[in-house]
């Protein structure tokens, strides 16, 4: 792929004190890379903000370090010498209070910017002056992190993508998060800054595009041998554009269900980009709660269940039903029709999820009562 | 419910099998060069008849100086090898552009990255700084040894093992692919079912009983063998540095014992606590694992703070100013350094209220960094600057760490930090800050305090070559990390597919060769001072130095102080020097010291045994080897012969002897 970094923070290097060769090389894409999004931008104003403020008591302290090191060398017999100079309070006031008040500054600015970007909160504007407003419903997109690739699933569009992120420009984006199997973290530098995938557990993330482009994503934190690989195109298009690469991707075809999701589930490295016309209502979540598998029950069940009180010893027969991941990657066996079997079989056994259903009665109660010599039945047999 | 695979595993070797040699050619050849040199080491040993002097002279000594001495030697071997890690790592990542692969798999590269940090924090920086504070703080505070000179010496031998099971997973099996804090679920059975992670938890488990003990001894060494009349606020601040960097490490270290240990279980005995399913989180692992790494930054980095301190007021000719404001910021460092940890993780999704404590929590620890910072300054002011290689060292620490400090600040700003965070500007922000403050500091004090370790001078020359390498490779290699970190490029890539960016890895490239310069010229230094050392001779106090340590003859006797100094001010050797103290010359009394013992290397070698085996699961061994610790560590608490006394005439010989080089001196100084 020949995508080139994007680089929200290039306005620092232009306006850093790197040297006259950086610049140069800076300049060169500069007009290119600017952030596209508002999130971006102000993130990258705010680094350029502490590093300003900071820069305050650094040049300062970098001048005097370099004169006093100078000026008080042994070789310079002009230099005053006092070796009883050892405390001053007027000195020690200056160098604590001095670095206090910068802290303060940029503690307040801290707390008040990392309320309004907290990326889980909804957007308040899309651009300056431009406040979000009732009729800006905000696109709904849940990432999956795959070994080593990228799913997006359009819930409302009922589409779905691998390695190829299509946002429309303007309109406030909702993400929804998680891995299926290690820690990622999803970035896309010109839109927004990045947050984690994690198995099992949703993460959000709330941006905008303001500039229609193309603009590299990718993971940024190390998961495996196809960690390099695991990066991804995301096209700011034009709201029409939007509406047709849906309608383009409806029109191709391909179902992503269950089975055909752990199929793109195993792991692969570079994987191309492609589509899917149509995509499971809850598959989002069901990766979420680590039961796409046929025969796997829900994390939030259990959950459930526990929160009731938990199903005592019946409780045992839910081990094969929450296994995940704890003999190797999951969802790496073929689906054949044995294993099909096998797992509608290990499904029947799924008493406690099907008791689950039955409302806020004890369950304890209902379940059978276990011992651990006896051979667990079923009680649906 | 044994975890081990079944197709491979055998009662006798575990897991252990042909198929843990390795076969990567570059391997092969470092097996091969290290074996052929290990060998021919050894050889000369023999011929030499070394290994009875290495034995009863350093292995089971319990000198406190020759155990720091060790730990120096031990820091310096490993840092060639992480240093080895990072230049094939700058390799790779020139090379692999345009399609290229470059020459590491990802296999490979993936365990050299994770081997680089490891090895850098546990098996170079820690040594070195624990080597230090074991040499330099008796000395200080004018004891004659630790509190417990046996732990001492045992907890040496458990971070040499540590440093043997990570060199062993070069040449059997792999170590660990997954960053240098192994965070599951990556570092889990799932994801990682090979032994990389088990060597990564078992070789610091191991050594970290040792780091853990010998922050017990130094703690109890600084609080209660002070010399009489040195009150706290009269220490020494490398002193009171080291105490609190014992006292972080104490804290801190069973938080990663612990951690890694939940680790082992998962991996070994199917626990869940950091699993996917069965309700474990990956969150709690890596909210622990930051408790113990934050702080951890902190133990590296205070008494480095002290060395500094140390040399400029020395080579300032000046008390250190702002004594009490530089005690009380190190203590304040200390404290803060243990609600900052989630800095580390502002993009898990913590809640705003939860990132902005902890970034605004992070900014109050540069408060007194800062203050520190001015007090060096203010030290230098109205100072008489003498630039020896130490001195020279500490100016080029203030103006780098500064800027280590900065980038520092702009990754605690959350929102910032999602832009920052992973990024090639966060390796660029810590490497300034460890190269710069850790790695500098340890420069600077091998070049201040060799000459009393040694008795003569490094060699000039070569220390300013490795220092101008250092200083100015440092920023070549690290300035195109920081700019491609603010160019939104991530840590740890293998491959890169836009060409833009190569020209940048390039230079950092070349950065590294002028850094491998530098410790060339580093070695060359203390070869050619150890050739010429007659010519480099030194007495007790080359440097004008301020503290206790500078009173003794260099080297200092195994004793270090015949009598017990009293000291009524702080810089108690400057005070006795302006004082004119004379030094006593009689009236010598025998002295106790602890005897050497074998027990401190043979329990440390179970233990690496031990490691060795559950990394393998070779469950006999492990078994046999934890009951030989067991038992010979309880064979040795019957060991009532544990002292003996330097006789009185043997003390007066020494003294009278650096009575009469003394005198020599001072008449050779006045002709």
């Amino acid at each position: 792929m020949s995508t080139p970094i994007s680089t929200p923070l290039r306005r620092i290097r232009v306006a850093g004190a790197a040297a006259a060769l950086l610049m140069l090389s800076a300049c060169e894409h500069a007009n290119i890379f600017e952030p596209s999004g508002d999130v971006a931008q102000r993130q990258a104003h705010l680094v350029l903000l502490s590093t300003g403020l900071m820069l305050l008591i650094i040049v300062p302290v970098m001048l005097l370090t370099a004169f006093f090191a100078w000026h008080f060398r042994a070789g310079n017999r002009d230099a005053s010498y006092d070796p009883e100079f050892h405390h001053s309070t007027k000195v020690e006031l200056v160098v604590w209070s001095a670095p206090l008040a910068i802290i303060i500054a940029l503690g307040s600015v801290t707390w008040v910017y990392t309320h309004l970007l907290d990326p889980f909160r909804p957007l308040d504007r899309l651009a300056e002056g431009q406040p979000v407003t009732a009729a800006d419903k905000p696109l709904e997109v849940e990432v999956v992190a795959l070994d080593w690739k990228w799913l997006f699933i359009y819930p409302e569009q009922k589409v779905a993508s691998v390695n190829e992120l299509a946002l429309p420009t303007g309109r406030p984006v909702h993400f929804r998060l998680t891995s299926a199997t290690v820690m990622n973290s999803f970035f896309v530098p010109a839109i927004a800054g990045q947050i984690y995938a994690m198995p099992g557990m949703a993460s959000q993330l709330n941006a905008v595009v303001n500039k229609p482009g193309t603009f590299r994503g990718f993971s940024a934190n190390y998961s495996g041998a196809g960690f390099s690989q695991m990066h991804f195109n995301t096209l700011g298009l034009e709201p029409a554009a939007f509406d047709k690469w849906v309608a383009d991707t409806k029109a191709a075809g391909g179902n992503l269900d269950a089975a055909t999701y752990l199929k793109l589930a195993e792991p692969t490295i570079a994987e191309p980009v492609h589509h899917f016309g149509a995509v499971s209502a809850d598959l989002f979540d069901k990766v979420v709660n680590l039961c796409v598998e046929p025969g796997k029950m829900c994390v939030n069940q259990m959950a459930m269940l526990d929160a009731r009180g938990g199903t005592g010893k019946a409780g045992l027969f839910n081990l094969a039903q929450l296994t995940y991941d704890k003999d190797g990657r999951p969802n790496l066996t073929p689906l054949t029709a044995a294993r099909q079997a096998q797992l509608d079989q290990r499904l029947n056994k799924a008493f406690v999820a099907a008791l689950c259903a039955t409302g806020p009665a004890p369950l304890a109660a209902k379940a059978p009562k276990l011992t651990l010599s006896q051979p667990a039945p079923s009680p649906l047999s | 419910m044994i975890a081990h695979h079944p197709a491979t595993w055998s009662p006798l070797l575990g897991r252990l099998g042909i198929d843990a040699i390795p076969h990567e050619p570059i391997v092969i050849g470092t097996f091969f060069a290290v074996a052929l040199g290990g060998a021919a080491v050894l050889a000369l040993l023999t011929y030499f008849k070394l290994w009875g002097y290495l034995w009863k002279e350093w292995f089971t000594s319990v000198d406190h100086k020759k155990i720091g001495i060790m730990y120096m030697v031990l820091g310096l071997i490993m840092f060639l090898r992480g240093f080895a890690d990072a230049v094939m790592m700058r390799g790779q990542q020139a090379m692999a552009f345009n399609g290229s692969q470059g020459f590491l798999t990802s296999e490979h590269f993936d365990q050299v990255f994770t081997a680089h940090g490891v090895i850098m924090i546990f098996f170079v920086a820690m040594p070195f700084v624990t080597g230090l504070m074991n040499y330099v703080v008796p000395l200080q505070i004018g004891a004659r040894d630790v509190s417990f000179p046996f732990l001492n010496n045992f907890s040496f031998w458990m971070t040499v093992g540590g440093a043997v099971l990570v060199m062993a997973s070069l040449f059997l099996g792999e170590f660990a692919r997954t960053g240098w804090l192994a965070y599951p679920p990556l570092s889990g059975l799932a994801y990682s079912p090979d032994v990389g992670v088990d060597y990564y938890i078992w070789s610091l488990q191991v050594a970290g009983v040792g780091t853990t003990l010998s922050g017990v001894n130094l703690i109890a060494t600084i609080l209660k063998l002070r010399a009489p009349g040195m009150s706290m606020m009269k220490m020494p601040v490398f002193t009171w540095t080291a105490l609190v960097t014992n006292v972080l490490i104490v804290a801190a270290f069973p938080v990663l014992t612990v951690v890694l240990a939940l680790l082992g279980l998962d991996r070994t005995l199917h626990t869940n606590f950091f699993t996917n399913d069965f309700g474990g989180s990956a969150m709690l692992y890596v909210n622990l694992i930051w408790i113990w790494g934050h702080p951890e930054v902190y133990i590296l980095v205070l008494p480095i703070f002290g060395v500094f301190s140390e040399i400029t007021a020395t080579f300032c000719g000046k008390r250190l100013f702002g004594y009490s404001s530089m005690v009380y910021a190190t203590v304040v460092i200390g404290v803060l350094s243990y609600i900052v940890w989630l800095h580390h993780f502002f993009t898990m999704g913590s809640g705003a209220s939860v990132n902005s404590f902890f970034g605004i929590s992070t900014m109050v620890i540069s408060i007194p960094t800062g203050a520190k910072m001015f007090n060096w300054l203010f030290t230098m002011y109205k100072g008489r600057i003498r630039y020896e290689l130490p001195m020279m060292w500490t100016v080029a620490f203030m103006l780098t760490f500064v800027i280590g400090g900065m980038t520092g600040v702009m990754l605690a700003v959350p929102p910032a930090d999602f832009v920052l965070h992973n990024s090639l500007f966060l390796i660029a922000h810590f490497h300034n800050v460890i190269i710069g403050g850790v790695v500098f500091g340890v420069f600077a004090a091998i070049n201040y305090w060799w000459p009393k370790a040694f008795g003569f001078r490094l060699n000039q020359f070569w220390g300013k070559v490795q220092f101008w390498c250092w200083l100015v490779g440092f920023w070549v290699a690290f300035t195109p990390v920081y700019i491609l970190g603010l160019m939104g490029v991530t840590r740890r890539m293998r491959v890169f597919d836009d060409p833009s960016l190569q020209i940048w890895y390039v230079i950092a490239a070349f950065g590294a060769l002028l850094i491998a310069a530098g410790i060339g010229a580093m070695l060359l230094q203390f070869g050619i001072s150890i050739w010429k050392r007659d010519e480099y001779k030194v007495e007790g106090d080359p440097w004008e130095g301020r503290t206790l340590e500078w009173s003794t003859s260099s080297p200092p006797p195994e004793y270090n102080f015949a009598f017990t100094p009293k000291i009524h001010e702080l810089d108690a050797w400057s005070d006795m020097k302006a004082k004119g103290v004379a030094r006593p010359t009689e009236g010598f009394r025998a002295i106790l010291m602890p005897k050497n013992t074998w027990a401190g290397i043979v329990i440390a070698g179970m233990a690496t045994a031990c490691g060795f085996a559950m990394i393998w699961q070779i469950w006999w061994l492990a078994a046999l080897s934890l009951a030989s610790i067991v038992a010979t560590a309880i064979f040795h608490t019957f060991n009532y012969n544990r002292t003996f006394h330097i006789p009185a005439e043997h003390v007066a010989e020494v003294e009278a002897a650096r009575t009469a080089q003394l005198a020599a001196l001072s008449k050779g100084g006045a002709a």
